[in-house]
């Protein structure tokens, strides 16, 4: 009985794996497209604002044969051409909850970047942050039938990876196989051509909300648009703010964002953990808006201009004017100290910081050889939120800004664009997934035929 | 902070004239002076109307944008519409018959005006390398009434005419500046004169006529020939006659025999009869035979070196007689 339950739940678990692999297959081949025509746009949607990028791809300046990076970090194939960011309308915590708004906001930062572009845009490369990201680790191992690694036998060991149960209304956002092991060496990137018995292989795979996802596709359908790609911002915003020496001996990206703060581990060039704090900048913004009794546009001013996190005597003496424009006198002549505004934001920073530290403990960021963090995202704008975080996380903290890329506008280019730069390199450079290795011929259902003939000619 | 501008308040209504610091105001230039009344209301209409919000596009211009900027349409743009457009308006002006000659007509009159400018025009015709007689002739052939537009002139079809013409080896026709129509003419030196049925004529040394001529007289100094087929074979004949220049004033002309071969005709009825292979090499051994024993000058009627291993003599009568008689008194040992 219990194995008869087993067996469903497995085949349960393998239907909603074809389907995962037709949909990331598609998105793939329409990202395929969309590179050979040339011209794709780079959406970032995040809580406080969409941005949007329209790259050309000019076919130069690919990797060299061993895969190294180049002088340009493999940045040279392609160029931003349009560049338009707008005010994000209906998102919250990363996630789409009003569709009408966030339609018109991304048909916004679409039609400006457009224009900027001078052509027509049809295929869309999206990311978002929130959505609940699990991250899960995978493993497998298989005898090699041949004993030569080949492409079919790596696919084979992903299709023999055991996937957890990682629940209904979930999808799977990534699953990039970050090591490969053969007998017992460990840490091959890519194993094909060598000699071996025993091949094993370590995924790493992320989940999100598959409402979330739906919704994005929803509305860049809306929008007359094919969407050729979906990556998870906290990734994307690693791949841009990490340096290939941090990417390689282990750091994390925290991207903080207007909703949420986005946690990536990287180790060996390939994420191995993404989480998400759903606490941002738009928090920090709330309390100074509640605190000082201001609308939020007003507090968003103020927390530009004047926030910050330390606070030395001199801050007592500063007086910032509130403003305000009620028609009232001495409401609107009202001012404050930067030490109290000071007051007001560091909690809520601190919360957020210590949110990061369990996630990151949670993840087992100690056990790695470097323990390098980058702040990066609009929230690490916040003055002296380095001296802050080294307090909480580690020692090793600084300031990350995304890799310059040819043609972004300057306007681009601060902390807070850093996820719509990386997923530009990302789909310039996308990193292989699960799907991009053919399943193992026993999975179809042109089985049944192969066993038929075995049948046949064992009988007959 | 708002900016504050300098806003035209409505006039609505102003019951007497401003005094004081409002006549200043308005003497300064301040509200243009319409009419008698007083600003009120003011105050609302310096506030700022709320701004809009929202700056998404809407649903239609945001796919109207995203039409325009599809390559395809915006290549129509830039090349079909501008191409249809002028093709509309210029069939809607070729549509009436009348626009149509009105059209044509002053296409005409602007190229007569060009073709008549002074620039253009021919006014005479020089003929260089030409006789009296061929000049009238050439002129006769080119009936150009000067002075003429160098448009309406084919200079090549002029030459053809000219080159046609009998006397012309070659010609070369220009137009010169100056307004002058330049004919530079080579004619043909007559070399023979041929005798036929028709009469006297002079032929070049390829062959081809150059002109008649009335009588032998007027030409003493050309060599003759005669026979049929003559004429297609002068180069050879000059040859002869050049080998034959030793014969000097005894040699009458050459006949060709048979459309074939020559005849050397010389006085007193005597004839030198050529091979049709290497006739000038047969006349030469005639003439060396000539030189040593004056073969000529004795009674031969003909040489017969048609075939050249068997040279043959035909003897005139009188000679031949003598010789029987002397012959015969011989044999008779008398």
């Amino acid at each position: 009985m219990v194995a008869g339950e087993k067996y469903e739940r497995k085949r349960a678990v393998r239907q909603m794996m074809t389907d995962l692999y037709q949909s990331q297959r598609a998105m793939r081949q329409m990202r395929q497209q969309a590179i050979q025509r040339g011209v794709v746009a780079i959406l970032d949607v995040g809580s406080s604002k969409i941005s949007c990028l329209v790259l050309r791809f000019d076919g130069t300046g690919r990797l060299s044969d061993d895969a190294s990076v180049g002088s340009m970090a493999g940045q040279t194939g392609f160029r931003v051409i349009g560049a338009a960011t707008t005010r994000s309308r209906g998102v919250q915590f990363g996630e789409i909850t009003a569709m009408q708004e966030t339609e018109r906001a991304i048909r916004t930062a679409l039609q400006a970047a457009q224009k900027m572009a001078d052509i027509r845009v049809d295929h869309v490369i999206a990311c978002f942050s929130g959505a609940n990201p699990r991250s899960y680790g995978l493993d497998a191992k298989v005898e090699l039938e041949t004993q030569v690694v080949t492409e079919a036998e790596i696919g084979r060991v992903l299709n023999a990876c055991e996937v957890p149960e990682y629940g209904a209304g979930r999808e799977v956002l990534h699953a990039q196989p970050v090591n490969f092991s053969l007998d017992n060496r460990s840490g091959l990137i890519d194993p094909r051509g060598q000699l071996g018995q025993t091949l094993s292989v370590d995924m790493h795979m992320l989940t999100v909300d598959s409402t979330a996802i739906r919704n994005l596709a929803h509305c860049i359908k809306r929008c007359d648009l094919e969407l050729a790609g979906v990556a998870n911002s906290a990734y994307v915003s690693g791949v841009s703010a990490l340096v290939e020496d941090e990417q390689e001996l282990g750091s994390a990206c925290i991207d903080m964002g207007g909703g949420t703060t986005s946690v990536s581990i990287f180790l060996k060039k390939h994420m191995i953990y993404a989480d998400c704090v759903r606490m941002g900048g738009d928090h920090v913004t709330g309390d100074i808006s509640m605190g000082l009794g201001v609308p939020m546009a007003a507090a968003e001013r103020i927390k530009t201009f004047s926030g910050g996190v330390h606070a030395t005597g001199a801050d007592d003496r500063e007086m910032i004017d509130i403003g305000g424009d009620t028609g009232d006198w001495e409401h609107d002549r009202r001012s404050v100290s930067r030490a109290e505004l000071i007051g007001i934001m560091r909690p809520r920073v601190e919360e957020i910081l210590e949110e990061v530290r369990v996630r990151l403990d949670a993840a087992g960021f100690d056990h790695l050889p470097s323990q390098q963090i980058v702040l990066t995202g609009g929230g690490s704008q916040i003055m002296g939120l380095d001296g802050l975080a080294s307090r909480i996380l580690g020692q090793r903290v600084r300031l990350g800004r995304p890799l310059r890329v040819h043609g972004l506008p300057q306007s681009a280019t601060g902390p807070g664009f850093s996820s719509v730069v990386g997923l530009s390199l990302f789909a310039a450079h996308p990193q292989d997934e699960w799907w991009d290795f053919e399943v193992p011929v026993d999975r179809y259902p042109a089985r049944s035929l192969r066993r038929a003939v075995k049948w046949f000619r064992d009988n007959w | 902070m708002q900016s504050l501008k300098r806003v035209l308040l409505p006039v609505r209504f102003r019951p007497q004239l401003p005094a004081g610091q409002d006549a200043a105001f308005e003497a300064a230039g301040g509200v243009p002076p319409t009419g008698t009344g007083i600003r009120l209301e003011g105050l609302s209409r310096l506030k700022q109307s709320p701004k809009k919000s929202d700056p998404a596009p809407s649903r239609l211009s945001y796919r109207m944008q995203r039409w325009m900027l599809t390559p395809g349409i915006r290549l129509g743009m830039r090349i079909g519409v501008p191409f249809c457009l002028v093709f509309a308006l210029g069939s809607g002006f070729l549509a009436s018959e009348k626009r149509r000659d009105a059209l044509n007509a002053f296409v005409a009159d602007v190229r007569a005006s060009i073709q008549e400018r002074p620039e253009f025009m021919v006014k005479l015709m020089a003929i260089d390398g030409a006789g009296t007689n061929l000049a009238e002739d050439i002129r006769e052939v080119v009936p150009l009434d000067f002075p003429v537009s160098s448009f309406d002139l084919d200079v090549e079809q002029i030459r053809q005419v000219i080159t046609g013409l009998d006397p012309v080896k070659s010609a070369t026709v220009r137009i010169r500046p100056g307004g002058v129509l330049q004919v530079d003419v080579v004619e043909r030196q007559p070399a023979v004169t041929w005798r036929t049925r028709g009469g006297l004529e002079m032929l070049d040394e390829t062959g081809a006529h150059v002109d008649d001529l009335a009588s032998r007289a007027e030409r003493p100094d050309l060599p003759l020939i005669a026979g049929e087929g003559a004429d297609k074979h002068v180069d050879e004949a000059l040859r002869l006659i050049r080998a034959a220049r030793p014969l000097g004033e005894r040699m009458r002309g050459l006949v060709r025999i048979g459309e074939r071969r020559w005849d050397v005709v010389l006085d007193r009825g005597q004839r030198i009869l050529l091979p049709v292979e290497r006739p000038v090499q047969a006349l030469e051994r005639v003439l060396a035979v000539n030189e040593v024993q004056d073969l000529l000058e004795r009674g031969v009627a003909d040489i017969d070196m048609r075939l050249g291993a068997r040279p043959t003599i035909k003897m005139t009568e009188a000679a031949a007689t003598e010789w029987w008689r002397v012959r015969s008194t011989s044999g008779n040992g008398q």
